[in-house]
């Protein structure tokens, strides 16, 4: 079969392979190379060695203060969503009445785009804060938590259906023995279902760290960075410095080489988690 | 005999609710409430799209009512004056054709290099695998660059481009699913004097299906929702619904919020009525996603 196979290649992986090409494989050697060079246009390049990755934190700290504000903001999101959504998974598996249509509200904001998903956030924080005489950019504060109470709103419903799976792929022998050796409700939250969806947390875990450090739209359309920059993240901070500074595009392909690197660890320590779990069972 | 009698009580308490009255009645009130919390900003977009554009900013949570109550005049205005219908049709047309694109394009090729076994196959794979963990933003600025030197801004050549970037995860994904079915059917299609595409047409894209589903669901949510990619890609006589959103807020001194009320509504309602008719499947597939992890 595989040799009368082998010739179809043109037919099979060429088309997905000249896209793949066009859209990644080449940008992404270029994008590497670039950053080490000083440019304007991508033909025309001048090789300067680390100098780009230098000028990302020496030229002002906006760099590291994006890291700052994104790191703070992943780690606030990731404990708040997972909490919210596995409280929410564990009622949802408790078999109320009207189950279904609870998931399918929680799920649905999900399914917006980031832009709209933060015009509709800010329309309605400025709403809040418009009788205070505020706005949204009147404050870091203000966007910090708007950013997190909107990526609250369009993650929990996700994370939800995750641990739903996980929990319910636990045996059910397991919580009836538990029973009848005298366990209470309690007990068996803590001494069966958290060690049983383990591997639910640690995929939510992460899955709501990278989409918080990848953050881009929401932040983009909640504040656009204002006050003064101060509510930038990351993906932001990388995107004004390829378009809004002339001359920077290779200080800003050289923080988004170390960019790439931050999520690429820590989708490799995800990978060793989930992996040595496996073993484990 | 009283163990057993105390078994069989627990299980009939696990059939009908863990949970005693008192109990069932808060958790549902309580997600009752949790709901209505859920569903109030898709509400308020939705009542202050009919609202007239003065009384938005200021008073987002009033009702529309007497002189606020505009009608679909909103509707009207963002339409004749930004575009809006155009963006719609953009949207739809670089949504469907990028996604059976896709679909059809990402399922051959993993087909391929799961059952033709080289260094080639091994190494495209690993390729499509890593591409996952790389964000947009490493490869934006050379992309952008290159799909301009290419002529590819319009939205026939983004289309390429979506299958470019959607070809990680869907190869992934149809691979991880083609390795379980067994290579026997496939063998015997091709005893029988099958081609290899009439194999894979005929034999193996029905077994797919499941998975081809799910594929399209991810991909469709994904394209629909995009924004940073067709903003760098696309000029702006083809712009979608998110980049006309965004446009709105950029260009003008003060926003016409009526209009960005429209919009918003017009880029929810087509998604939220693929949600709900596509529901099973759509949350079959995160669940199925995450385990294979």
């Amino acid at each position: 079969m595989q040799k009368s196979m082998k010739k179809y290649f043109p037919i099979f992986v060429l088309p997905t392979l000249i896209a793949f090409a066009i859209a990644f494989l080449i940008p992404f050697v270029m994008g590497f190379y670039l950053s080490f060079t000083k440019f304007t246009t991508v033909t025309d390049s001048k090789w300067v060695g680390f100098e780009n990755y230098i000028k990302a934190f020496t030229v002002n700290t906006e760099f590291l203060d994006a890291f700052l504000f994104t790191a703070k903001f992943a780690v606030v999101s990731v404990v708040t969503i997972n909490v919210f959504a596995f409280g929410l998974a564990f009622l949802l598996t408790k078999g109320l009445k009207g189950t279904n249509l609870f998931r399918t509200v929680f799920f649905m904001p999900n399914l917006i785009g980031g832009i709209v998903l933060g015009y509709i956030w800010q329309l309605i924080i400025n709403g809040v804060l418009f009788k205070f005489g505020y706005d949204i950019t009147f404050d870091a504060k203000f966007g910090f938590w708007g950013l997190v109470i909107l990526m609250n709103w369009q993650l929990i419903g996700y994370m939800m259906i995750l641990y739903i799976a996980g929990i319910q792929n636990i045996p059910g022998e397991l919580i009836e023995a538990a029973k009848i050796d005298g366990a209470n409700g309690r007990q068996i939250l803590r001494k069966i279902t958290i060690p049983m969806v383990m591997p639910s947390i640690t995929i939510c875990t992460f899955l709501t760290l990278t989409n918080s450090f990848k953050l881009f739209d929401q932040n983009l359309a909640l504040t656009g960075g204002m006050p003064a920059k101060q509510t930038s993240m990351l993906a932001l901070d990388i995107y004004w410095t390829f378009y809004n500074r002339v001359g920077f595009e290779g200080v800003g392909q050289a923080k988004a080489v170390m960019f790439f690197v931050l999520v690429a660890v820590l989708a490799l320590i995800q990978l060793r988690i989930t992996r040595s779990k496996e073993v484990e069972q | 005999m009283s163990r057993l009698n105390k078994k069989i009580k627990i299980n009939a308490n696990v059939n009908n609710c863990e949970l005693s009255k008192p109990a069932r009645v808060t958790g549902t009130t309580f997600l009752t409430i949790l709901t209505i919390l859920f569903l109030f900003p898709i509400a308020i977009v939705l009542l202050n799209s009919v609202k007239g554009k003065f009384y938005i900013a200021s008073t987002p949570f009033a009702l529309p009512t007497g002189e606020i109550f505009v009608g679909i005049t909103n509707y009207v205005e963002g339409f004749r004056k930004t575009g809006l219908l155009q963006a719609t049709g953009w949207s739809f047309f670089i949504t469907i054709f990028s996604v059976l694109c896709i679909v059809l394009l990402t399922s051959m090729t993993a087909w391929y290099i799961t059952r033709v076994k080289s260094k080639l196959t091994t190494n495209l794979y690993y390729m499509f695998v890593f591409s996952m963990i790389v964000p947009f933003q490493m490869v934006m600025f050379t992309m952008s660059k290159i799909t301009n030197m290419l002529h590819l801004d319009n939205p026939i050549g983004i289309i390429l481009i979506y299958v470019g970037f959607g070809s990680g995860l869907s190869v992934f994904t149809f691979a991880g699913f083609i390795k379980s079915i067994p290579i026997a059917m496939e063998e015997a299609a091709m005893m029988d004097g099958c081609s290899p595409i009439q194999t894979f047409f005929y034999v193996v894209f029905p077994i797919l299906r499941p998975t081809a589903i799910t594929v399209a669901i991810l991909n469709t949510m994904w394209v629909w929702n995009d924004y940073l990619l067709p903003s760098l890609v696309l000029s702006n006589k083809y712009s979608t619904i998110p980049m006309a959103v965004q446009s709105l807020k950029g260009s003008y001194g003060s926003i016409d919020m009526g209009a960005m009320m429209a919009m918003l509504v017009v880029a929810i309602v087509p998604i939220v009525i693929f949600y709900l008719t596509c529901q099973k499947y759509i949350i079959k597939g995160i669940a199925s996603g995450a385990v294979k992890g």
